[in-house]
């Protein structure tokens, strides 16, 4: 079988790359692409840890093919800071001891992202449904929403 | 003479079921040489299996811990975690 | 260094900085264990047994390596067939040859998913292809998957000589039963005669994983000399070139292990399983190979921790105080000996003060997977059922559930039951401060109810080695040999810094592989902070002691007239002479000139570890219809010795409080009539997730272990104690209904409502 020819965007830069039309896109990113912040916990979509936007909606990679990129946009955990200035979300994370082990942040960061890129101002409440669909083992959630929450408000009085 | 007491009956089978000894022993190296002169074969286990208590702390794979008589001294099963 | 008794002495232990590895964490830089990709590696896959017992009567390999990019294929006759060995290392009692068995099965398959066989191949979907041309003659025999059937006289035998130890006479017959353990104090059964009051209760528990986000991943690459490098995922980097070196009969200094960055462990990382296969791969081909279990794999053959029976009985007098108490506990063990029922019994009624009680139980062998270390092992199971007990002897005394506890509670002096006396330990102190939490006193509403529950746990010391090197510019590098899974790293620098007296931003601290530093034991038991903490306050004592003599050197004074002072040396008194005090970086510019670089490393055998208690107070919310346990409000009460960075005790508090939530609501092993397991997925494993909790309040309690320098205490491990019984007892105060069967999942509730009983 030969390999498939993908154009897509990856964090705003113009890429290209081979894969088999079975390939999951969460292989293609750390195996082909050496992007290996997306995480595979589970390989079902049940997880989170995989995360990425495609088009700006929030997907498992695992669960996207390699080839339903083209021509779309990806953002990975790689392209959420600018440079060396880290978004709020991932500052806060920091600040409020938000990871443990860090396996399942990368996912996290991703998803809470794309919460305040849609609403700005979550509730508690939305912003822990919003990330029910990311998994972490070692935090029990709390550091993590407070972080989440944090940075919400950070980015409101920035914006404001 | 410290008495050396024993937690659970995993050496049960080499002391008879005795969990109360009186042992001259001033280390926990000569713990285990004494009661394998009595027990044989009792060294390995004590030396593999078990952590003792001295006064409530826990010693684990110590030779040199002293042992006095004025001590509390309990034989207790190693403790692992996770 | 002499213990610190006042925490206000202290400038940087107890603050909150941020931890040196988060950057690399929040921007996807870290290397876990599945990220690392070495030039020419191979995939290397394995075959599992679909089968829960079976004898594999042929492995026919050879279609699989004829294949086109299949390099190795490897079954037990590739690993040399090990003798027995019982061992206790670091985490537990292990039998070496139980061990190569489990990551490489000989002769008979024990459980579904038991490994038989392993290739390594150029790509994924070759590996696959190979193991699919992989020929297995399989006798299928009958299979025992729970702990009372496993026990029946008429039970499948999983192995041909097991007979029971512990129990007399010894029986003749081998059967599942691998020991017998007990714990007594003084006679239970006449304590119960004292009694007004007794509750008799019994239990059941499932078996869960500890179910880390990070399946187990490795690179293994072999040269042809021998020489190995390692990079794997673990708890324990010189644990897995131990049991390596151990299973594959290799010499260790051979073997150089890597520990990536690791995404959860909780004990089910304080073993092997891939390593030596990838290695065995690795050797037969001569090129690297990368192994990644799929999460499939990871509940189907690593690990879980046991379920079991518990029973309990308790006899009190009319004022609550506890005359007699027994417990009976049966835990799986999976394929192999080993479930933690010495420690389940131990920790059972480690809480009170009692003069008579027995806690006995049973280890038995099933159809299942091995089970591994989980937080605290056994604690939990059994706990689970003493504090559901407590709870039913309050209410049968009148009594509130705190004053019962605080009328038996253990205290400094207090005769454990596991036997030896406690020594300063946080109990009461723990019960007084839940008593005081507002969450105490907080209205309920309709369908409601609040429990408490608490619990305890030894914590471990244990082998730790650690360098500080004082670099050119007067900065300071750690090199431990702990891998991180909490925020570990912080904490060591923090401690270095403290002793040197220097600010934390100068010092910067790494996990070594095994070449770089001194063996240290696994990352478990709680005994990081302390144990490698400990090392690292003794290395850096070692390195102001030649900081000292440099700038004596330096003022050519004596080296008894310096002393040390906020990262400075100072003259001792106005007779050492009127020099300016020279700063850690002006020492470290005069290094070469004085005597060299300076640096230490000191490894240990960390003893008087202290132990922990917990109570956590649940307020949860049934759902008459739906039978779901909604938890509306948890608190976590914790004896932690001293914080070290708060935010990690309470990140281990949380944490742990959360898995215990999911053992008690959700998660379970289920099993169809041929034994293979039905939910081997985070859909249908159900863990907690962001929408299920609350915020969880961790309260921190100090009573300061003295035996450490900062008073550490473990932490990681008491939390998930008491959080099963605590929901129990809500349910109970919520409902009217006791459950006596974990997990409390909406059909069981849902049914207990319906008809009455739990």
């Amino acid at each position: 079988m030969s390999k498939i020819h993908v154009t897509t965007t990856v964090n705003g830069e113009p890429t290209e790359y081979l894969c088999e039309a079975q390939d999951s896109l969460l292989d293609v990113l750390r195996d082909t692409l050496k992007l290996t912040g997306s995480k595979e916990g589970c390989g079902s979509g049940d997880c989170g840890a995989c995360s990425i936007t495609l088009d700006g909606r929030l997907v498992c990679s695992c669960l996207v093919l390699g080839v339903e990129a083209e021509g779309k946009s990806i953002g990975t955990i790689e392209g959420v800071a600018k440079g060396d200035t880290l978004h709020p979300i991932q500052q806060k994370f920091l600040e409020h001891a938000a990871l443990q082990c860090g396996f399942c942040t990368p996912g996290l960061i991703v998803a809470a992202k794309a919460l305040l890129d849609s609403n700005p101002n979550p509730t508690e409440t939305e912003a822990r449904f919003w990330l029910a669909g990311n998994l972490c083992r070692c935090t029990g959630y709390d550091k993590i929403i407070r972080a989440v929450m944090d940075a919400a408000a950070e980015m409101r009085g920035a914006a404001a | 003479m410290p008495t050396v007491s024993i937690s659970g009956t995993s050496l049960d089978a080499f002391t008879g079921g005795k969990s109360e000894l009186e042992v001259e022993a001033t280390t926990f190296r000569r713990l285990i040489h004494e009661l394998e002169k009595r027990f044989p074969g009792i060294g390995m286990q004590v030396e593999e299996t078990m952590a003792v208590a001295v006064d409530g702390v826990i010693f684990q794979d110590a030779y040199d811990l002293k042992l006095s008589p004025e001590s509390e001294i309990f034989l207790i099963p190693k403790i692992g975690g996770g | 260094m002499n213990f610190v008794a006042n925490k206000s002495d202290l400038k940087v232990v107890g603050t909150r900085p941020i931890r040196p590895d988060g950057m690399d964490k929040v921007t996807g830089k870290a290397q876990f264990g599945a990220d690392l990709t070495m030039a020419g590696q191979l995939v290397g896959k394995i075959l599992r047994s679909p089968h829960a017992h079976a004898k594999i009567i042929k492995i026919d390999t050879s279609k699989a390596l004829a294949m086109a990019g299949v390099k190795a294929v490897i079954t037990s006759a590739d690993i040399p067939d090990i003798p027995s060995e019982e061992a206790f290392v670091g985490e537990g009692p292990t039998n070496f040859r139980d061990m190569s068995l489990n990551c490489m099965a000989r002769g008979k398959v024990l459980y579904e998913g038991h490994a038989l066989a392993a290739v390594a191949a150029t790509s994924s979907a070759i590996a696959d292809a190979a193991l699919a041309a992989i020929d297995v003659t399989y006798e299928v025999l009958p299979h025992v998957i729970d702990v009372e059937a496993a026990m029946a006289p008429d039970a499948p035998v999983l192995h041909e000589g097991m007979i029971t130890t512990g129990v007399d006479p010894k029986p003749t017959k081998a059967s599942n039963i691998v020991k017998k353990v007990a714990f007594s104090l003084g006679d239970w059964q006449a304590g119960m005669k004292e009694a007004d009051v007794i509750v008799e209760e019994k239990y059941d528990t499932a078996a869960v994983h500890q179910a880390y986000i990070e399946p187990h991943a490795v690179v293994a690459s072999v040269n042809p000399d021998g020489q190995t490098v390692i990079f794997a995922s673990s708890q324990g980097q010189f644990m897995i070139r131990q049991y390596t070196a151990k299973i594959l009969g290799m010499d260790i200094a051979n073997i150089r292990v890597t520990p990536a960055e690791i995404g959860g462990g909780f004990g089910g990382k304080t073993l092997v399983y891939l390593e030596p296969i990838a290695t065995a791969l690795s050797a037969k081909c001569g090129r690297p190979v990368k192994m990644v279990m799929t999460r499939d794999e990871v509940f189907r053959a690593s690990g879980p921790t046991s379920g079991g029976t518990i029973e309990v009985k308790i006899g009190a007098k009319k004022d609550g105080t506890i005359t007699g108490a027994y417990a009976l506990v049966k835990l799986q063990a999976g394929a192999f000996p080993g479930s933690p029922v010495a420690p389940a019994c131990m920790c059972a009624f480690a809480m009170y003060d009692l003069k008579n009680v027995t806690a006995e139980g049973y280890d038995v062998v099933s159809n299942r997977p091995k089970v591994a270390a989980y937080r605290a092992p056994g604690a939990p199971i059994s706990t689970f059922a003493v504090e559901s007990a407590m709870d039913e002897l309050a209410s049968k005394l009148g009594m509130d559930p705190i004053a019962l506890r605080e009328k038996n509670a253990a205290k400094a002096g207090t005769k454990a039951a596991y036997g030896p006396v406690f020594p300063d330990i946080g109990y009461e102190q723990v019960l007084a401060a839940a008593k005081a939490h507002p969450h105490w006193t907080a209205p309920l509403g309709k369908n409601q109810g609040r429990g408490i529950a608490t619990g305890f746990w030894f914590n471990i010391g244990g082998e730790s080695s650690a360098s500080v090197f004082i670099n050119e510019d007067g900065t300071v590098s750690v090199v431990s040999g702990s891998p991180d899974i909490g925020g570990s790293r912080a904490s060591m620098a923090m401690m270095a810094a403290e002793v040197l007296g220097v600010p934390y931003e100068k010092v910067r601290a790494i996990v070594g592989d095994t070449a770089q530093i001194g063996i240290t034991g696994m990352t478990g038991g709680s005994r990081v902070t302390f144990a490698t903490g400990m090392a690292t306050v003794q290395a850096a004592e070692s390195v102001v002691e030649q900081l000292k003599k440099r700038a004596a050197m330096i003022w050519d004074i004596s080296p008894d007239a310096v002393d040390w002072k906020d990262g400075e040396a100072v003259p001792a008194g106005a007779n050492a002479g009127g020099f300016d005090p020279l700063p850690l970086a002006a020492i470290a510019l005069k290094a070469a000139k004085t005597g060299g670089p300076i640096g230490a490393e000191i490894s240990i055998n960390a003893q008087g570890a202290g132990a922990g208690f917990g109570a956590h107070i649940c307020d949860v919310e049934v759902d008459p219809d739906t039978g779901f346990v909604k938890i509306l409000r948890y608190t976590a009460v914790q004896d932690v010795g001293r914080a070290i960075h708060p935010s990690y005790v309470e990140g281990q508090i949380q944490g742990g409080a959360t898995q215990g939530i999911g053992w008690a609501l959700n998660e379970e092993y289920v099993y169809d009539k041929n034994g293979r397991m039905d939910n081997a997925g985070f859909l249908d494993y159900r863990i907690p997730v962001a929408s299920d909790l609350p915020m969880i309040d961790a309260v921190l309690v100090e009573v300061p272990n003295k035996r450490h320098p900062f008073g550490v205490r473990g932490v990681g491990e008491v939390p998930i104690v008491p959080p099963m019984a605590a929901i129990g007892n809500a349910v109970k105060s919520a409902t009217g209904i006791r459950m006596h069967s974990l997990p409390m999942s909406p059909p069981k509730v849902r049914a207990a409502l319906d008809s009455g009983k739990g």
